[in-house]
């Protein structure tokens, strides 16, 4: 190659290159504007002046997407091939040939020949004894010990500066992803409630409420239709209740009259089991239950005073204020209220007079009743919380509860039960604890006990599927927390387990309460045969220092009938203990 | 020889619980078969694919090894294959009965 033709001479003098450069100053007019005296005539001059600075960091938007990765299915035809090209593999003589030609080959027979022996030998094997028999085929599969164990999955904040007490929650009925909480301070000595809002939340989104509600005094508790996911009702702290539709926004559909509403705060509002889907009913601290339509709102439809001394006079003065209000939509007309007093009543709405209406007591807690829960399964039986410890009724045994607690150190400030596993219940504490309790474990402590937070608990509400509960504190945060499968999920043989223990518990309280009674005719009775003997032996003292066995001895007539009467009683008694007893003995055998 | 070949075969037809015996060719065309001609096509063509896979399995773990048998369990039945350079032994048994 001629590389070295490839070349080109650049000359130049050596003065003309690689000088050092001078600079010089100079001074040029390139164009000269004269300013114009007539333009500071249109000149405004504005004063003060807006404008908008930024100090911080100016950021932009910026999305960014990754290459989706784009998949298609396709399927592929399998068909017989691989034959050499000269046959044609539709011509059964052909391939039949050819594969009679490669059988007689000695590659074939060689490779069979060293093929065939183990494969026999894998025959005989599995014909020799089943190495894949499964030895406990007969025993059914148990599932493990299941660790019971919470996990707090969301916080909700309250989204104003000052904290309120959070008084009720209520999940929605379709699914349950949203929940309403009602916001209010219950502190009525300082009343710092500027802001009567409340919220709906969404459970995927714990920043911000997914509605606010405005009323214009606080809501006391909020209660979404079971039928209607849209509409919900509320009991106000002015004693009104007010219907909302969340599709009309945030104001109230519509409010009761104040004159013909509960005259203290609403503390408690059930949706009822009617046809229209549009009836609930109220219960206040004044003491009375009323029932209203939504469609009718202004006045109450029915009205029914707590009145348990004179229950027909239906006087307010004399109620007693309702803590807890109760409604099974399985039992129809039949609600339940817990009172100040710590009495519950099962009460029946078809009774014909008020004292009808509220037959049936319970003396249940020595303090007011602060939840009262019908088990989701067992109806028959529900929880009263109240003071310091938490009782389970039935509703066959009215003189005493047929399981309790111990003393909880501190305060209660809520119970419920568990829907989906029918012996678990949670209850709530002062201390910011929650304590969940399953009967068919343990009865005498909780299975678990787990602090929530430091603040006062104030309400739980379990989800309809089980595995999540809703629990608020008096700083207005509600907590979502997540239970285990052991304390969701029943086992297999827990409902029955659980009849048992219930009815076991109840046959014994019902056992004692007989006994009871026994006892109390028999103390009766022997005061009367003291009398008796008294008056007889001392006929001769005078009779004013004795006035009672005066009156006994002119009481005799009395005093045999009830003689009478108690021996019958016993008999009674003692042969529906026999009765009984047997009937233990039977079902023990 | 060939003899010998066709009377073992027949003899492993005759133990208990075996369902069919087939030959496939390294084409996967299968030479022999006690089976019908659909159900054969069908365990010729995936069984030498498979265990084409599973030897190379095999020697990818460890070049120096080979496959010598694989024994595929299912509920029903159990598919024996004894793979070789050119031809396939397949054999199906259901041991349970």
């Amino acid at each position: 190659m001629n590389n070295n033709n490839m070349q080109y001479t650049y000359t130049k003098k050596r003065l003309q290159f690689g000088r050092q450069c001078n600079f010089t100053n100079y001074c040029k007019v390139e164009a000269d504007i004269k300013p114009n005296a007539g333009y500071t005539n249109h000149y405004i001059q504005i004063d003060p002046v807006t404008q908008g600075t930024q100090c911080s960091k100016i950021y932009s938007v910026h999305e960014v997407n990754t290459n989706t990765a784009t998949f298609r299915d396709s399927s592929i035809y399998h068909s017989e091939g691989g034959w050499p090209k000269d046959l044609n593999a539709k011509d059964v003589e052909q391939t039949v040939r050819y594969k009679r030609k490669i059988e007689k080959d000695e590659l074939y027979i060689h490779t069979m020949l060293q093929l065939l022996p183990p494969m026999e030998q894998c025959i005989l094997q599995n014909n020799a004894c089943n190495i894949y028999e499964q030895y406990f085929s007969y025993m059914e599969p148990v599932s493990l010990i299941q660790r019971v164990y919470s996990r707090t999955v969301n916080v909700y904040r309250d989204i104003l500066p000052i904290k309120r007490q959070i008084t009720h929650l209520s999940w929605s009925p379709d699914q349950g992803n949203r929940f309403a909480a009602s916001y209010c301070n219950t502190d009525f000595k300082n009343i710092i409630n500027d802001n009567p809002q409340s919220y709906i939340w969404d459970v995927e989104n714990p920043n911000m409420p997914c509605m606010i509600l405005k009323p214009f005094c606080p809501i006391l508790t909020l209660e979404y239709n079971p039928k209607d996911s849209n509409i919900l009702t509320s009991g106000l702290m002015t004693g009104q209740v007010a219907c909302w539709d969340i599709r009309k926004g945030s104001e109230p559909v519509e409010t009761s009259l104040v004159k013909f509403s509960h005259r203290d705060l609403c503390n408690e509002v059930l949706w009822i089991n009617s046809k229209t889907g549009t009836e609930f009913f109220s219960a206040s601290k004044d003491g009375q239950i009323m029932w209203w339509d939504i469609r009718k709102l202004q006045m109450p439809t029915e009205t029914l005073v707590i009145d348990l001394c004179k229950t027909d006079d239906q006087n307010v003065n004399k109620a007693i204020g309702i803590s807890a209000l109760q409604f099974e939509p399985s039992m129809g007309t039949r609600f339940m209220c817990g009172l100040e007093n710590g009495i519950v009543i099962s009460g029946n709405r078809k009774g014909k007079t008020a004292s009808e209406k509220i037959a049936t007591r319970f003396k249940a807690q020595y303090g007011p009743v602060i939840s009262l829960e019908r088990n989701p399964t067992f109806v028959k039986n529900f929880l009263t919380v109240g003071d310091w410890t938490t009782r389970i009724w039935s509703e066959d045994c009215r003189e005493s509860c047929i399981a309790w607690t111990p003393g909880h150190r501190d305060f209660l400030m809520g119970g419920a039960w568990s829907i989906t596993r029918f012996s678990v219940f949670f209850l709530i504490k002062m201390d910011g604890t929650l304590d969940v309790w399953d009967l068919l474990i343990q009865q005498d402590s909780p299975v678990l006990s787990v602090k929530v937070c430091d603040e006062v608990l104030t309400y739980i509400k379990p989800h309809e599927q089980g595995q999540l509960a809703a629990i608020t504190n008096k700083k207005g945060t509600t907590f979502l927390l997540e239970f285990s499968d052991a304390l969701t999920i029943n086992q297999k043989n827990d409902k029955l387990l659980f009849t048992a223990l219930l009815d076991r518990e109840t046959r014994r309280e019902k056992v004692k309460e007989a006994k009871n009674r026994e006892q109390k005719l028999k103390m009766k009775s022997l005061r009367n045969t003291n009398f008796e003997t008294e008056c007889a032996t001392g006929n001769t003292k005078n009779y004013e220092d004795n006035p009672k066995c005066l009156n006994s001895n002119t009481n005799n007539a009395v005093l045999i009938h009830c003689e009478e009467d108690y021996d019958n009683a016993i008999k009674a008694v003692s042969l529906k203990e026999l009765l009984k007893e047997e009937g233990i003995s039977n079902g023990t055998a | 020889m060939a003899q010998e070949v066709e009377e073992t075969m027949k003899r492993i037809q005759s133990h208990k619980g075996v369902v069919g015996t087939i030959v496939v060719n390294a084409e996967g065309i299968p030479i022999k078969s006690t089976l019908d001609n659909t159900t054969t096509v069908q365990y010729a063509g995936l069984i030498s694919q498979l265990s084409d896979k599973a030897r190379s399995v095999v020697r990818d773990l460890d070049p120096t090894n080979d496959l010598t048998f694989l024994r595929i369990r299912s509920k029903k039945h159990e598919i024996m294959v004894a793979p070789d350079k050119e031809f396939i032994l397949i054999v199906i048994q259901n041991p349970v009965d």
